[in-house]
């Protein structure tokens, strides 16, 4: 491995606009066609000689105290074999679904013969399961300070009008569709191989090194394709541990544990709880003056998150105060662009409210205050015009409370939000070998976001070559290191990493082929599948004529991406608009449209980016309209832990989708910065603004069911006003 | 591996044979869509399964405009959706169907099946049994999350609503049931097919364990004017959160019968005869209308938490009514 010849980071650059010939247009994904021939290997599809099926005896109550476990009948039932107590007697249970006892069997009828057999006494303690105030929560609720900026009290006497609401939404759950899993085996004494499903690649091996007693080294995880995360699959989990300990007690032979469709409900991911009591003052011309929020949310025994309030408008005049209540659910695990969703609720609805007592359109409001974004207010001025062009708000928005006639009312809603994606640290191998063939290693994931198809973007941009000649090797913990798939990191990543190894490794060829040529190496470039001279198209080589000048050694070049520098950036903001109906007899809300105008620095795929905008709207309807995790406070356990009342939106439901991409001067020079996560962020407030416009009242919490709706109508007064 | 016999007898004679006498030991199978579930989730525990499939002459839809129509126990729920004479001659029932809204449930799921397949009570998907108590003999219904439960028939012991989406009209064109077992045949209106369990050992049905359904009887056409209206939230498969179906007979605009049935609302498929009488010598208006779905909930009443689903009882009979009339105007 060479050294690379670029001193500072600052000198790697993206080409300019009008160089990029694949960078920014509208390609697809790499592996579309593997996924859609179902050829693409999941976790869950791994099937490897001699394997055993791994399950878990999970705890029935939601708070309780293991008395005494016997195991005796599983552990002489035929095909048993391995019996693993996690949790022993004495140990306390925080929550229902928790792992107790789990077993190895050659089948998986057998082994939930087994689990069934094992018997368990527990002493029951008293739970919390629901979200209820802090003031009910007692020793649970854990309170902050209050935190004061400026001087509120003041700005809302000088306020001419306030606003004061309560807001909310709740737990959800990741609900993955591939359910969390992997296959553990020990391939010898000492050596490990786990196929998993999983955000982060690199890290696993660190993670099960320690419990397991051995070193990273001996680890090998692979993945080649993942069937969603959403921030709940960092970690190889409880259950992850175990199968690799259920496997060495097997003698090594593969162990395979797959959440079945409830635990991965149950315990695989919640996404905190956020309830707010919001007021907010402004002067009659619209001018935002200050803010006051109690807020409290649930989320297991961590006691969930903290949303940021007030979101992105940084109000001179704030006093801010926010509970964690721990109870008895499921931990809470980062839930796309965590915390933003619940603060953008509460902001943007408490925003909304206020526009509407103004008898303002919450557009002009918006407009209005955009100077206390900060430093994105062009980008969100931008954006909030494109995206009223787009839904027709200037046409379609009335006053609070359609007034057309008949039960279907309909509202137009918006809201903004704002995310960092700022690469994450990232190595990758490029080889280029002596015929030509040029192949790159990481030890990256591609979470569904496209991050293949990016990296085979960039390496074939920059080394001007067609796409189908740079083979993209992920998945596998002996490739380069490369950060996990959260917070948005991996394309501002891996598309540096991969920038840097192949401007290195073409100076490294410019520097072989450059005598031949008659040049120097600094004026030799490579284009359309040649290696020449600038500006002299006679002076030139095919890319295989140069890299025969490698002689017998491929050449191998780490690129790697060491954070802030020209390539990458940080800090989007984007607009979401939805245009809804709402059925004020039956409270059924209906998706007509909705609009997503985003910025994310510079574009690697048009198209992979449109992708996570769509994907993430119609994440966002579902937990808009439809998505609790359902706690029964009576028995401590999950009511819906399945896809029946669990409910996602189909496709009937989604409505009209669209995506606008900001790009351009004032976008591109940003750099690449990740995507994932914003556009998930706006959906809740945008709908429930536009089920608020629709009705002409506000409907607190999320989801907005019927009964939610209904009885916000009832509270108002107008009771089915239509018949 | 908790051993199931498996049996697939080709006469229904042999079928019921093959049934025990007691619930719990035996269950047909037929589409699976529903069974399988209660299977895997440890709801029922039988020893063994009698798969009804290869029998053939349980299949198959007969239409006559005097003798009416014929349902066989399997005729798929995509079979009775994709027939013309059934949409032209029974759209109550087409309309029901097409709320089914996966291909592969409708493509599996059996007539008979929905009318027998089992409540979605999640207290008694959980194991806590058909009327859900706990452990102290305690309601988990009344006294935990009953946002999806019954509004009406709900004075105990049973809280569920009746799941079956093709009942409600079943009941309002007034079809009968056939089931056969070790005596011979026997019929019933397919609203008596239903009742309110009083203990657990008792099921939802007037099914014997060791009888079969083997085939629907719809009666002629009459000329009324009938219609299905669903309140569900989703467009994708999602159960409805209340449905109505009637059938109202007419000289000129006047109604001079009419049957309103309501779904989901409570253990059984609710037939409600206030809502009848609300209808009958008038012409349909939307006052009219609104008046029977007032008096089709005249006697719900919420368990805590469901008392959203008085009002969209109330919608659903309102709209089958009006769209009956209308021709599907809403
Ligand atoms: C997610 C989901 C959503 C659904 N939504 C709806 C809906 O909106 N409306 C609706 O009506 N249905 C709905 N269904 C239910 C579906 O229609 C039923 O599962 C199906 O009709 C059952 O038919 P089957 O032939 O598969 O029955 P099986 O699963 O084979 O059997 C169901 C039950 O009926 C008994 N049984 C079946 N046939 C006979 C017979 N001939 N004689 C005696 N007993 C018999 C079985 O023993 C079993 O107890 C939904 C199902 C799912 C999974």
């Amino acid at each position: 491995m060479t050294e690379p010849l670029h001193p500072s980071p600052a000198e790697y650059t993206w080409p300019e606009r009008g160089h990029r010939r694949l960078i920014g247009k509208r390609i697809s994904r790499v592996d579309g066609p593997a996924k859609v021939s179902g050829k693409a290997t999941y976790t869950y599809d791994v099937h490897r000689p001699g394997m055993l099926y791994g399950k878990i005896l999970r705890s029935p109550y939601a708070h309780a105290r293991i008395k005494s476990i016997d195991t005796s009948a599983a552990e002489k039932m035929p095909g048993v074999k391995a019996v693993h107590v996690i949790q022993g007697p004495g140990t306390e249970i925080f929550w229902a679904g928790d792992e107790i006892v789990a077993v190895a069997a050659v089948d998986e009828p057998t082994a939930e013969d087994a689990i069934r057999s094992i018997r368990v006494e527990y002493e029951i303690l008293p739970h919390l399961v629901i979200d209820t105030d802090p003031q009910r929560a007692g020793d649970l609720a854990k309170p902050t300070a209050e935190e004061v900026v400026g001087d509120p009290d003041a700005a809302f006497q000088q306020a001419e009008v306030i606003v004061e609401g309560e807001y909310g939404l709740p737990v959800i759950t990741h609900c993955c569709l591939e359910s969390h899993g992997l296959v553990a085996e020990w391939e010898d004494e000492e050596n490990l191989l786990v196929h998993i499903s999983t955000q982060a690649v690199s890290s696993i091996p660190n993670q099960m090194a320690r419990p397991l007693g051995i070193p990273a080294g001996n680890i090998r995880v692979k993945m080649d394709h993942i069937g969603g995360g959403f921030g709940s699959k960092f970690s190889p989990d409880r259950w992850g541990i175990v199968a690799a300990r259920l496997s060495k007690m097997a003698g090594g032979r593969p162990v395979k544990i797959m959440l079945e469709r409830d635990a991965e409900l149950m315990v695989a991911g919640a996404r905190p709880s956020a309830y707010g009591r919001v007021k907010v003052g402004a002067k009659k011309d619209g001018t935002l003056l200050a803010w006051e929020s109690t807020s409290w949310g649930t989320g297991g025994m961590g006691g969930g998150g903290r949303p940021p309030l007030p979101y992105i408008f940084e109000i001179p005049n704030q006093r801010k105060q926010h509970t964690a209540i721990m109870n008895h659910i499921g931990s809470a695990r980062a839930w796309r662009a965590p915390n933003h969703p619940q603060a953008c609720l509460l902001t943007m609805a408490a925003l909304e409210d206020l526009a509407a007592e103004l008898g303002m359109d919450p557009l002009d409001f918006f407009l209005k205050n955009i100077a206390l974004t900060g430093r994105r207010a062009e980008i969100y001025r931008q954006e909030l015009q494109i995206a009223a062009d787009l839904i027709g708000w200037k046409k379609h928005w009335h006053p609070r409370g359609d007034r057309s006639r008949g039960p279907i009312k309909r509202g137009l809603g918006l809201a903004i939000h704002t995310w960092g994606g700022r690469g994450h640290a990232s190595n990758c191998d490029l080889t280029i070998h002596p015929d030509g063939s040029v192949e790159i290693k990481l030890a990256s994931q591609d979470l569904g976001t496209g991050t293949r198809t990016g990296i085979t973007i960039v390496a074939a941009e920059t080394l001007g070559l067609p796409m189908d000649r740079i083979k993209v090797m992920i998945g596998d913990s002996r490739y380069p290191p490369s950060g996990p798939s959260g917070g948005s990191t991996t394309i501002g990543g891996v598309s540096s990493a991969t920038r840097r190894a192949a401007l290195d490794a073409l100076d490294q060829l410019f520097a072989k082929v450059a005598p031949a040529l008659n040049a120097r190496p600094e004026d030799l470039e490579a284009v359309q599948g040649r290696i020449g001279v600038k500006g002299d198209p006679s002076r030139s080589m095919s890319w295989e004529q140069a890299c025969a000048r490698l002689g017998g050694m491929p050449l191998t070049v780490r690129g790697r991406n060491p954070g802030p520098g020209h390539l990458t950036g940080s800090g989007v903001g984007g607009v979401q608009m939805a245009d809804v109906s709402v059925d004020v007899e039956t409270g059924v809300v209906k998706i007509n449209k909705m609009v997503a105008v985003q910025d994310c620095g510079l574009i690697i795929d048009m198209k992979t980016a449109e992708s996570q905008c769509y994907g993430a709207m119609i994440m966002g309807i579902g937990y808009a309209l439809y998505e609790e995790k359902i706690m029964d406070q009576l028995t401590g356990r999950m009511l819906n832990p399945n896809m029946e009342f669990y409910k996602l939106a189909g496709l009937g439901d989604v409505g009209e989708l669209i995506v606008h991409m900001m790009t351009g001067p004032g976008y591109d020079e940003r750099g690449v910065i990740g995507l994932g996560e914003p556009p998930v962020i706006s959906p809740g407030a945008a709908i429930s603004n536009a089920v608020a416009n629709a009705i002409g009242v506000r409907v607190p919490y999320l989801p907005l069911t019927p009964d939610r709706v209904l009885e916000a109508l009832h509270k108002k007064g107008g009771h089915h006003a239509t018949h | 591996m908790r051993p199931i016999e498996y049996a697939s007898p080709r006469t229904k004679e042999q079928a019921v044979r093959l049934l025990a006498s007691t619930w719990g030991e035996t269950e047909v199978l037929a589409g699976g869509t529903d069974l399988l579930s209660l299977l895997k989730d440890d709801v029922v525990t039988p020893r063994r399964l009698i798969n009804i499939k290869e029998i053939d002459e349980l299949r198959g839809i007969a239409f006559d405009p005097r003798k009416g129509l014929r349902l066989g126990a399997l005729v798929t729920i995509e079979e009775l959706l994709d027939d013309p004479r059934v949409r032209q001659h029974y759209p109550a029932l087409a309309e029901a169907a097409e709320g089914i809204r996966s291909p592969q449930i409708r493509n599996m799921g059996t007539v008979a099946g929905d009318l027998c397949q089992r409540p979605r009570c999640w207290y008694f998907r959980a194991g806590f049994g058909l009327l859900a108590r706990d452990a102290q003999g305690r309601s988990l219904v009344l006294h935990g999350d009953n946002r999806y439960h019954a509004i009406l028939g709900n004075d105990g012991p049973a809280y569920f609503v009746s799941p079956s989406s093709l009942a409600p009209p079943l009941v309002a064109y007034q079809a009968r049931v056939r089931l056969f077992g070790p005596g011979g045949a026997r019929e019933m209106p397919v609203q008596a097919f239903f009742r309110i369990p009083q203990s657990e050992d008792e099921r939802e049905h007037d099914l014997r364990p060791n009888e079969i359904v083997t085939e629907i009887l719809v009666p002629p056409p009459q000329g009324e004017a009938s219609a299905t209206c669903e309140v569900r939230q989703r467009e994708a498969l999602d159960w409805p959160l209340a449905t109505a179906s009637v059938a109202l007979k007419m000289d000129g605009d006047r109604v001079t019968a009419a049957r309103v049935v309501m779904g989901h609302v409570a253990p059984t498929p609710w037939l409600s005869s206030e809502a009848a009488q609300a209808l009958v010598g008038k012409t349909i208006t939307d006052d009219v209308a609104q008046a029977a779905g007032e008096a089709a909930v005249r006697r719900a009443k919420s368990l805590g938490r469901n008392g959203y689903k008085i009002q969209l009882a109330r919608v659903a009979v309102k709209r089958a009514i009006l769209r009956a009339v209308q021709g599907g105007a809403r």
